[in-house]
């Protein structure tokens, strides 16, 4: 088991002859990733990568039987791409593109919702479970599969957490980068709710940052529902208030959104927080007794 | 990306929103033949800078002669003004708002944001106008009144109503509320704002409303469609090095520490920010140099962060994913060399050939100093820079 995708995944790619597409396409394929084809509107009926093109999602979904997609195409053009997956079936959209402007994540997100279809991104990394599908831009050799699951909005925070949890020796179940953008399609909560009841995930690592309050609701949420050891590190305890920290999202207005309160939530909520991002591992080993 | 006042009354104006006759001047003469072109006997003089209390800091006056008009635009063009929300350099003012005298019986405030929590463009009003409203929505928060918008329908007139009889306004003014609701939602999405307040909205003695102020914020990712709006960017108004930096792509934000950071990934970086300030060091700067970290991108990056001359020392935090480290080691040996860096430089150096691009640092006869982890770094810089 792991969560949202695993070996058998069929994905497909959309802006898969761009730059990015075909660069990441290649990576994913020799990681294991079941590509099944990709899309470029206009390339239809040619291939590319040893994989077939096709002109809209809804031929390459009907043809391949696909069930996820990742999403490279510019940001200008984002909302529909997203909204042209949601009406063409499948059921996992992955945007990794970065600068959508907020207005069209607000109509991409109500959209997808309402179709039933779970969104990852966008402006994160992507998904991976270790040695089955890789689904973005993560480094594949940097994984291990193993018994811990994590979800982040900050792509290279993930990789230090992977790197710890590798070099520890517990290996992750499945890696969830949510992304930096205010608007995300799925939030902490989403992603912690598919790792409590993920068999082969037995501890969480949750990575936050500055801006907004998914933080303090995800502490909610755990206290409630989440039954697994969880450790969490918060970037920004030294972010000035007001200023963008280069994620969209990472920024403290009005006050709200600082570090300390995110730290402060989540500590009441039993969930054992890390002052140095360096320390996500030894502070695994000491709540698990791994 | 923030607009001056009088541009975001300028888009107001377009959408039909009631705002004073006003003229944005660069220089005295100008100010005072605007109050002429205006007309009346009264006007208000504002010196137009992105901050907020500006009032108390003596930027906002009103005139009652084409004299004072000239003083205060004398005394205030190619000024810095201070404010509460200012830093303690202020912000320049190279234009001064002139607009005609409006009296004012009652303040509201009318607000809107995106709300990330309810994921909809969110209207406040409150009958506490005038002040500051985060203070407002801490102290008395049933005071703040709310509308969703939501966004397959957009804003519908009930709920501009709704908000209107909430705040006790009568009459005509239910009517005119309801359609400075409906213009402000329409030129939200249409103008892709990140932010937009009426602060205040005021009732006149004649019993209409009429907005005295406009602060606009505008989303950043949605510049490349909004053409108009992106003319109206104010560089003065930026750190001079934050906006030397975004023409390179970079994120930076100057910070007022000692230890110059340079990091790929935002993530990353506040928390190598947050990792020197455990160890007992001030960072200088977030610095995110992006996922392609080329050898001309990080020798800009060292470029800013040494124009910065309270920087003691440099600590460069790399997790290579996908790129390479021995290749962002030679970039960093290039840049050394090239830009002259004379302050110790730590490098940390981890994920994709980690061991080989230490090995180049280590080999390149440089000041630069090979961290073995990331706590090792950060005690390492703090000590070249002097700290602890």
């Amino acid at each position: 088991m792991s969560i949202l995708i695993n070996k058998d995944t069929k994905v497909i790619c959309q802006g898969f002859t761009g730059a990015q597409g075909t660069f990441h396409s290649e990576q994913a394929i020799a990681y294991g990733t079941k590509m099944v084809g990709g899309v470029s509107p206009g390339k239809g009926g040619t291939e590319h990568l040893g994989l077939p093109v096709f002109n809209t999602v809804r031929d390459a979904v009907e043809a391949t039987g696909a069930e996820a997609t990742v999403i490279y195409v510019p940001a200008p053009f984002c909302k529909d791409a997203i909204i042209e997956a949601a009406d063409a079936g499948v059921q996992l959209i992955v945007c990794i593109t970065e600068g959508i402007p907020t207005i069209d994540m607000l109509y991409a997100k109500e959209y997808v919702d309402s179709k039933g279809v779970r969104m990852i991104g966008p402006n994160c990394p992507g998904v991976i479970t270790p040695d089955e599908c890789k689904i973005g831009i993560m480094p594949g050799h940097i994984h291990k599969k193993g018994k811990v699951g994590i979800v982040s909005r900050s792509g290279t925070l993930t990789y230090e957490a992977v790197k710890q949890t590798t070099d520890f020796g517990y290996g992750q179940s499945t890696c969830i980068g949510i992304g930096g953008d205010p608007i995300p399609g799925s939030n902490f909560i989403d992603i912690l709710a598919l790792l409590q009841e993920d068999p082969e995930t037995e501890a969480i690592v949750m990575i936050g940052e500055i801006g907004g309050t998914a933080e303090e609701e995800a502490a909610a949420y755990i206290k409630e529902n989440v039954t697994k050891p969880v450790v969490s590190y918060i970037a920004g305890v030294t972010a000035p208030p007001g200023k963008r920290m280069g994620h969209a999202g990472a920024i403290i207005s009005g006050g709200k959104g600082t570090a300390d309160e995110k730290f402060a939530a989540l500590e009441d909520a039993g969930v054992r927080t890390v002052r140095s991002l360096a320390e996500i591992g030894q502070a695994l080993k000491e709540v698990t007794g791994w | 990306m923030n607009l001056h006042e009088y541009q975001g009354k300028q888009l107001f104006a377009e959408y039909g929103l009631p705002v004073s006759k006003g003229i944005a001047c660069d220089t005295p003469k100008e100010a005072v033949d605007a109050a002429g072109e205006i007309g009346g006997d009264a006007w208000v003089v504002k010196a137009q800078v992105h901050a907020g209390g500006r009032g108390k800091a003596g930027g906002v006056k009103l005139v009652k002669n084409k004299e004072e008009i000239r003083e205060f635009a004398e005394n205030w063009l190619g000024k810095n003004l201070v404010t509460y929300q200012t830093d303690e350099n202020g912000q320049p003012v190279s234009k001064i708002l002139v607009e005609s005298l409006t009296d004012i019986d009652q303040e509201l405030y009318l607000g809107a944001v995106v709300d990330r929590g309810t994921r909809r463009v969110v209207f406040m009003a409150s009958t506490e106008g005038g002040v500051e409203i985060e203070k407002v929505a801490e102290e008395t928060p049933e005071k703040i009144l709310k509308a969703e918008i939501d966004p397959l329908v957009g804003a519908q007139p009930y709920q501009g109503r709704e908000l209107a009889f909430k705040l006790g306004l009568e009459g005509k003014q239910i009517g005119q509320f309801t359609k400075i609701f409906i213009g402000l939602a329409k030129l939200f999405e249409e103008c892709d704002l990140a932010l937009v307040e009426i602060n205040p909205l005021v009732i006149t003695p004649a019993g209409d409303l009429h907005c005295l102020d406009a602060k606009v914020g505008v989303d950043g990712n949605a510049l490349y469609r909004q053409k108009k709006i992106h003319e109206m960017h104010d560089p003065s108004q930026e750190d001079s090095r934050e906006a030397e930096a975004a023409k390179w792509e970079l994120n930076y934000v100057a910070l007022e520490g000692n230890i110059g950071c340079m990091v790929n990934g935002a993530g990353l970086a506040m928390g190598t920010m947050d990792i020197i300030k455990l160890s007992g060091g001030q960072p200088a700067n977030f610095l995110d140099v992006g996922g392609g970290a080329t050898k001309e991108r990080v020798s800009e990056a060292f470029k800013i962060i040494l124009s910065d001359s309270n920087v003691k020392a440099v600590l460069v935090n790399i997790f290579g994913g996908i790129v390479r480290c021995d290749m962002i080691a030679e970039g960093i040996i290039g840049a050394v060399k090239e830009v002259g860096v004379k302050v110790p430089v730590v490098v940390r150096l981890e994920g994709n050939n980690a061991e080989k691009g230490t090995q180049v640092l280590a080999d390149s006869g440089l000041n630069i100093i090979a961290a073995t982890s990331l706590s090792n770094a950060a005690e390492q810089v703090v000590k070249a820079a002097g700290g602890k």
